[in-house]
């Protein structure tokens, strides 16, 4: 791991449970500058839930989220100014239906980051090339395809020029053919040297792109390693039987 | 064909009797109007507590007691009949004879609507895929800015029709102005009847006039359904 200042999340000894059922135990983990954390695990072993307490869209019950050095666990904390620079892609997109495309996306930096119309468009514009879909500006998003879709939520969240984003199976509700679409623009944008924690169950994605791997199953990270020696020598017994299922 | 000419000469022309239609018209529509717009303001509001407490949004207590007030609100609105809080604010609440009836009756229509409003609207909020709640407070957005920018104009549209037809409803519902001796349509028709001891022009003259102004409305909201439908594609 990299030296102290590079540290984005600092995630110290984070519990969650809804009710009852303890989802999160106890997990401590950091993520730092650059680094492109890939999550697996069997369903319904916490991994939405341990991504979506990165930026309290869970609140956890129990720990601390440092996020670049400050507590965003503390009430105290305004969460609304660090989510500006949390970037979230989730399953089923969640583009604005009611707005254009251009509209997704200069919402957020028009009314927060203040921006003017122009220098906002000017910036949506620019990602829209990007990833290929600039005549899609003044399309809704009823318009577009799955692949498309989440194509255009991901470049929404870079319009507020996050330090890092969060990625909740963005495959995972997509027909096969257009899953290689959005697996492009993730690769880019960690070739780009964004830093970005993924949840995901394309395992040559993240033998590839991923710098690190990491397990959950029943609330605990129960192993984490590059991605070369995470799938040749799994040490883990659940985690051997998870890859013998997946591969 | 004789008997009808003298009829509707006796009825509607003799006297300018028409003109109590006619101002029975102004009066329906007026309060209608404010009504409604009265209605859409509070029920709003009354909306988003609602919802903003039914979504555990929010751990306040000021809110939680204002949600509190709001269902006794609704229960005791929607619970009563509309003429009885008709007599009530007329008679109990601004016994006054000062003040104007055409607002004592804008303000209970205003008030009774509210309830119907707020309980659309908050259906309409709560219809909102959660997703869309996550994915704005997830680019940092408050929950205020949330709801003003994302979800209320989603919902708005989407309660569009419900909404109209509540007006159409509220329309036939101001015809109990006449109780508190305010002439709207029903009331100027009544009061030609009672006047003409002619029953049968009057009334069903008023009848069709509603007829017309619900069928006009109706076909309206038709048509802005079917936009919105087109619209969403
Ligand atoms: N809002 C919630 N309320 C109650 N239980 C929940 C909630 N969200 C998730 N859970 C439960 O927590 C567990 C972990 O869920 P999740 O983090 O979504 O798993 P994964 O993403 O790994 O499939 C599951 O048992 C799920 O049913
Ligand atoms: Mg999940």
């Amino acid at each position: 791991m990299q030296d102290n200042s590079m540290v984005l999340f600092d995630i110290q000894d984070l519990c969650k449970s809804f009710g009852e059922l303890k989802v999160l135990e106890h997990i401590s983990t950091r993520i730092c500058q650059g680094e492109v954390v890939v999550i697996v695990g069997p369903s319904g072993s916490g991994k939405s839930t341990f991504l979506r307490s990165l930026n309290l869209l869970e609140e956890p019950t129990g720990g601390k989220i440092l996020f670049e050095g400050r507590d965003i666990t503390d009430p105290k904390c305004d969460i609304n100014r660090h989510r500006q620079k949390i970037g979230m892609v989730f399953q089923h997109f969640h583009l604005f239906p009611h707005k254009t495309i251009l509209e997704n996306m200069t919402l957020a930096p028009m009314k927060l980051l203040k921006k003017s119309k122009q220098e906002a468009e000017a910036k949506a514009m620019q990602l829209l090339e990007r990833v290929g879909l600039e005549e899609k500006a003044n399309a809704y998003p009823s318009q577009l395809s799955g692949g498309q879709k989440q194509r255009i939520a991901i470049v929404r969240s870079l319009c507020m020029d996050p330090d890092v984003m969060l990625f909740d199976e963005p495959t995972s509700a997509l027909d096969p053919e257009m899953v290689g679409e959005v697996l492009n623009v993730m690769s880019d944008l960690a070739r780009g040297g964004m830093t970005m924690v993924i949840v995901t169950h394309e395992m040559g994605f993240a033998k590839e792109v991923g710098t690190r791997i990491m397990f959950i199953d029943e609330g605990h990270i129960k192993e984490e390693n590059t991605p070369k020696e995470f799938f040749a020598n799994p040490v883990n017994p659940r985690l051997k039987e998870f890859l013998s299922k997946v591969l | 064909m004789q008997g009808f000419k003298e009829d509707f000469y006796l009825n509607f022309i003799k006297d300018d009797r028409w003109r109590y239609i006619a101002d029975g018209l102004g009066t329906t529509f007026s309060v209608t109007f404010f009504a409604a717009v009265f209605g859409i303001f509070l029920g709003f509001l009354i909306a988003l507590v609602r919802s903003t407490v039914d979504k555990g949004g929010s751990k306040s207590v000021f809110l939680k007691v204002l949600d509190g007030i709001c269902k006794v609100y609704l229960t005791v609105i929607r619970g009563t009949p509309a003429m009885i809080q008709l007599l009530i604010m007329y008679y109990i609440v601004f016994s006054s004879p000062n003040v104007s009836k055409q607002v004592v009756a804008i303000l209970t229509f205003g008030l009774n609507s509210a309830a119907y409003v707020a309980e659309i609207f908050r259906s309409g909020i709560m219809s909102i895929d959660q997703g869309q709640f996550e994915a704005g407070r997830s680019l940092g957005f408050s929950y205020a800015q949330t709801m003003l920018y994302i979800i209320t104009p989603q919902a708005f549209k989407n309660v569009l029709p419900a909404l109209a037809n509540e007006f159409i409803t509220l329309l036939k519902e101001t015809s109990i102005c006449g109780y508190i001796a305010l002439t709207d349509i029903t009331h100027g028709a009544n009061t030609i009847r009672s006047q003409t001891y002619e029953p049968y022009l009057p009334l069903l003259g008023a009848a069709l006039i509603y007829l017309i102004i619900v069928c006009v409305l109706t076909a309206g909201v038709s048509r802005l359904e079917r936009r919105l439908r087109t619209d969403a594609r």
